[in-house]
């Protein structure tokens, strides 16, 4: 049978990534494909570059949509043949009603007048097809998200689609909807429309996919003919994670104390939606001179979990207690958490980690101004001593600390981010992915220093999407899945299989 | 992604005049603008009466942008201040002749002008730390907040007024604007009076500012810190000498120096400090270039944003004053507009609209590119129409060239 889709040869590379490299897929007529593949594995990279978010020529490659070759040089090129994307985070406006946001940029319309009755009866006629009984005229905010799941793909199917891409479309819906959803998918296969979905949940993906092509690092590593056999899922998260250990970690010998931080029935909601409880009773202690790891997908709630900590930057109605040394210590405010001698450093260090416009010796010294300054008076000179120190200690490449932080390599920017963290003195530093988006030989720096933090007695928590980082530099990790820490176990007994095996088998238990 | 290692920066002139070219082109865009107005005035510019005038008539002014400086370095707006200062004004005429607005409902005691003072200062810093309540702690944007407190302040100014001028104020309390030093010495300068004094004091301050800058340059040798070719820094010390004691010189031939001249100094001096040397000024830039950042970082953000519209409300305040002690009376149409020249001195200044950048010495100097150019263009007998189209285009090339700049990097 001709495919619909095909996409061969694919490469995309970003300076000093290979995002993909020579990845084929094709898609048959009335055919549900499922992509899986870790974070990280090139899954949104080949939608965007499939969808015209990368235009024609930034990749090379090609893409033969129903038999000729295509060109995408916009979104809208790709739309206007009936390839439609839903992506993770929805795109419809909340204020704006479910016909409005159906029929936006495409209104029906005579001298750009609309035509609000025929926008409204085609509407009805939508919601009908994907089983959403709402009005027309309800504002998107008062919808559960299934129930904007369902809106999105009305817009769809408004757009005549032929191939429809859902990137995770059940990942933040409940047991129900994700199963409604599904057999919307399948209904859709025998009117003869094909979607790929991008999922991590085997389980549902075992349901409804005919065939499943694994991505590992950019590449296609497998494609598997789900009515050709039985496809076990252990047989799928070898493929995901097959890797081999090429990282290169540094020795390190742990000496491991008595516990001095210890996290006790810790829960938080979602700042927006005070019933989404995005933190569900998490324990969690760490001892003098350990590493730990918190394993996890994206939007396992690991960030939410350390923000929610540190000073309550996260989420509202949060309970639990925090004790430092055996003692229950107050966290309430940033300040505060500063105080008990706890460091976050985030994952995203241009939004929340930097001063981008300042230099690196500013940037050093935010976190502990007091610490170069006498009577609230900065001591110019003392504050230079400082940032030259860790500059050295550190090895930020640079061409003097008065250097502008945005001018910096993401390995620079990261160890300007810690330098800022170990100037403030702390017992326990959450580092959330600490090594994202920065090269091999950074890594390696970086791990060193997490090394010489824990060797100094001080107290380590790295959050990390790459299994392999946090086998190679962690003393325990906990693996993390909706909220919830769904398996704890030491390093040395842990392999990627183990702890995505512990996430899969997780999977809708949290809700119970 | 590699790492890549530049070498050690070598003090080197052109790289140098590049980077610090918005400053220059600052200081000289002021300097053009004189010399512009000093040749199409005929000579009445740089007249010691007309200096005089010039400094008299922007010092408030230049109080307020001390304050929006700060307010538009944390990435905030203040439009309020105009309004707060024509407030403040009226209350203070109020408080100091015992004018009731409506005699039959109550009476105002009559306040002496230090009281009085201390109570107006005092108001303008609460009014500062209501609206920066909201802005800071209910996140509610400072343009619509201080909006609000234009309108309300407005009306209130009105009010207290009863709807009249009310003047004229204690003859004590006007020195404030237009007293001199008292020259102590009696000395004639081709058969006028000249006032040493200023140009003592002028001599002196020189003498200062050139000390602390060559003690700075010595420290900064000694740690390899120097960036500045040696040619600008003795260039720029001389500039500086020679327009200090130039401008006292001028002075002197007049009246000496003015009052409110010692108090703007001490206040330009007060407000580099706080911006360049204490945590409290380096918290505020932190703030601007990126809130989320100086917040995860222990910055208390909302009570730093509270601090700098309650000092705000206080500067709006004491332009209120030196304004009316100017004036000599209190009206309801004081402080009109006075908010759109504050802010177009930071931005002229090199004021960043995102905050997170600017500087106290870009907010005067713009001031002042304001302030001569609204006296060069009264004394040329253009209208006051056409001087509204001529500053606006000025604000607009100013921030013109700051954006294009940048886009170059």
């Amino acid at each position: 049978m001709q495919p619909i889709l095909e996409m061969r040869g694919i490469t995309k590379t970003f300076p000093g990534v290979n995002a993909l490299s020579d990845v084929d897929i094709n898609v048959r007529p009335a055919e549900i494909l499922a992509v899986v593949g870790e974070n990280g594995a090139g899954k949104s990279t080949l939608m965007k570059v499939l969808s015209g978010v990368y235009p024609h020529g930034t990749y090379s490659g090609g893409i033969y949509y129903e038999g000729v070759e295509r060109k995408f040089n916009k979104i809208s090129d790709s739309e206007d043949l009936g390839i439609i994307i839903i992506h993770q985070e929805l795109a419809l406006v909340p204020l704006l009603s479910i016909a409005e946001n159906i029929f936006l940029g495409h209104e029906p319309a005579k001298l750009g007048v609309i035509n609000w009755f025929e926008a409204f009866a085609r509407t009805k006629e939508l919601l009908k097809k994907v089983g959403l009984n709402e009005h027309p005229n309800t504002l998107i905010t008062n919808l559960g998200t299934g129930k904007q799941q369902l809106v999105e793909i009305a817009k769809a199917l408004n757009k005549k689609v032929k191939l429809l891409i859902l990137d995770e479309p059940t990942s933040s819906l409940n047991e129900t909807d994700s199963n409604a959803l599904l057999a919307l998918l399948m209904e859709f296969r025998e009117q003869g429309i094909s979607s790929i979905m991008i999922s991590h949940k085997l389980n549902e993906i075992s349901k409804v996919a005919d065939r499943i092509t694994v991505l590992r690092d950019g590449m296609t590593v497998d494609t598997l003919d789900c009515h050709a056999e039985k496809i076990s899922e252990d047989r799928i998260i070898k493929a995901m994670v097959g890797r081999e250990l090429t990282d290169r970690f540094p020795p390190r010998n742990a000496k491991i104390g008595e516990p001095i931080f210890e996290v006790k029935n810790w829960s938080c909601y979602h700042p927006l939606h005070a019933d989404r409880q995005m933190i569900k009773n998490v324990d969690l202690h760490v001892k003098r001179g350990e590493v730990v790891g918190i394993a996890g997908l994206m939007g396992a709630g690991r960030t939410e979990l350390a923000m929610s900590i540190f000073g309550r930057s996260y989420g509202q109605k949060i309970s639990g207690n925090i004790l430092i040394n055996g003692k229950p210590v107050d966290v309430s405010t940033i300040p505060k958490a500063m105080d008990a001698g706890l460091a976050y450093a985030t994952e995203d260090r241009k939004t929340y980690g930097l001063v981008l416009i300042d230099h690196i010796k500013h940037n050093i010294t935010l976190a502990n101004l007091d610490g170069v300054a006498k009577y609230s008076v900065v001591d110019d000179l003392v504050e230079l001593a400082v940032a030259n120190k860790y500059r050295r200690d550190l090895g930020i490449r640079c061409s003097s600390v008065f250097q502008t932080t945005v001018n910096l390599s993401g390995g620079n920017q990261q160890k300007v981010v810690l330098s800022k963290w170990l100037f403030s003195g702390p017992d326990v530093l959450i580092l959330d992915e600490p090594t994202r988006g920065i090269d091999v030989g950074a890594k390696y720096e970086i791990y060193g220093i997490i090394n010489q933090l824990a060797e100094a007695g001080k107290a380590v928590i790295v959050i990390s999407s790459e299994m392999a980082e946090l086998l190679g530099v962690a003393d325990r990790i906990y693996v993390m899945n909706e909220g919830k820490f769904v398996a704890e176990m030491p390093a040395k007994e842990a392999s990627q299989e183990k702890i995505m095996r512990a996430i899969m088998k997780s999977w809708g238990k949290a809700n119970d | 992604m590699t790492d890549i290692s530049t070498p050690q920066v070598k003090p080197d002139f052109m790289r140098f005049v590049r980077s610090n070219i918005r400053d220059y082109a600052l200081l000289l865009s002021l300097l053009a603008i004189m010399v512009f107005f000093q040749f199409n005035t005929h000579g009445t510019l740089f007249r010691p009466v007309n200096m005089t005038n010039i400094l008299l008539q922007n010092s408030y002014i230049v109080v307020m942008a001390l304050g929006m400086l700060l307010v538009i370095v944390a990435g905030h707006i203040d439009l309020s201040v105009g309004s707060v200062s024509g407030f403040i004004g009226a209350l203070a005429a109020v408080l100091m002749t015992g004018t009731s607005p409506n005699p039959d409902l109550f009476t105002i005691p009559k306040f002496d002008f230090v009281t009085a003072s201390i109570i107006c200062l005092g108001v303008g810093a609460a009014i500062g730390a209501i609206q920066g309540y909201f802005i800071a702690y209910y996140k509610i944007p400072a343009f619509i907040v201080t909006l609000a407190g234009m309108l309300i302040f407005k009306g209130l100014a009105l009010s207290v007024l009863g709807g009249a001028s009310v003047g004229p104020l204690p003859a004590t309390f006007q020195l404030l604007s237009t007293g001199f030093l008292t020259d102590v010495f009696d000395v004639q300068l081709l058969g006028a009076p000249f006032n040493l004094l200023a140009l003592l004091i002028g001599t002196l301050i020189t003498a200062a500012l050139i000390y602390f800058n060559f003690k700075e340059r010595r420290s900064q040798l000694q740690h390899g810190l120097a960036e500045e070719p040696e040619a600008i820094f003795y260039g720029r010390n001389l500039l500086i000498a020679v327009a200090l004691i130039g401008f006292s010189f001028i002075m002197g031939q007049y009246k000496g120096l003015p009052n409110v001249l010692i108090v703007m100094f001490a206040l330009i001096a007060l407000f580099v400090f706080i911006t360049t040397r204490t945590t409290f000024g380096r918290r505020i830039y932190a703030m601007g270039g990126n809130e989320k950042a100086a917040k995860l970082s222990g910055v208390n953000t909302e009570r730093l944003t509270f601090w700098i519209f309650t000092i705000m409300g206080a500067l709006a305040a004491l332009g209120g004053l030196i304004f009316a002690a100017r004036l000599n009376v209190a009206t309801p149409k004081a402080g009109a507009g006075f908010e759109l020249e504050v802010i177009a001195a930071c931005f002229i200044g090199g004021a960043a609209v995102t905050g997170g950048v600017g500087k106290i010495v870009g907010a005067v100097i713009g001031a002042f590119i304001i302030g001569v150019m609204n006296n060069g263009m009264s004394i040329m007998g253009i209208g006051i129409d056409w001087q509204f189209v001529i500053k606006g285009a000025v604000l607009l090339f100013a921030v013109f060239l700051d954006v294009k700049f940048k886009n170059r990097g």
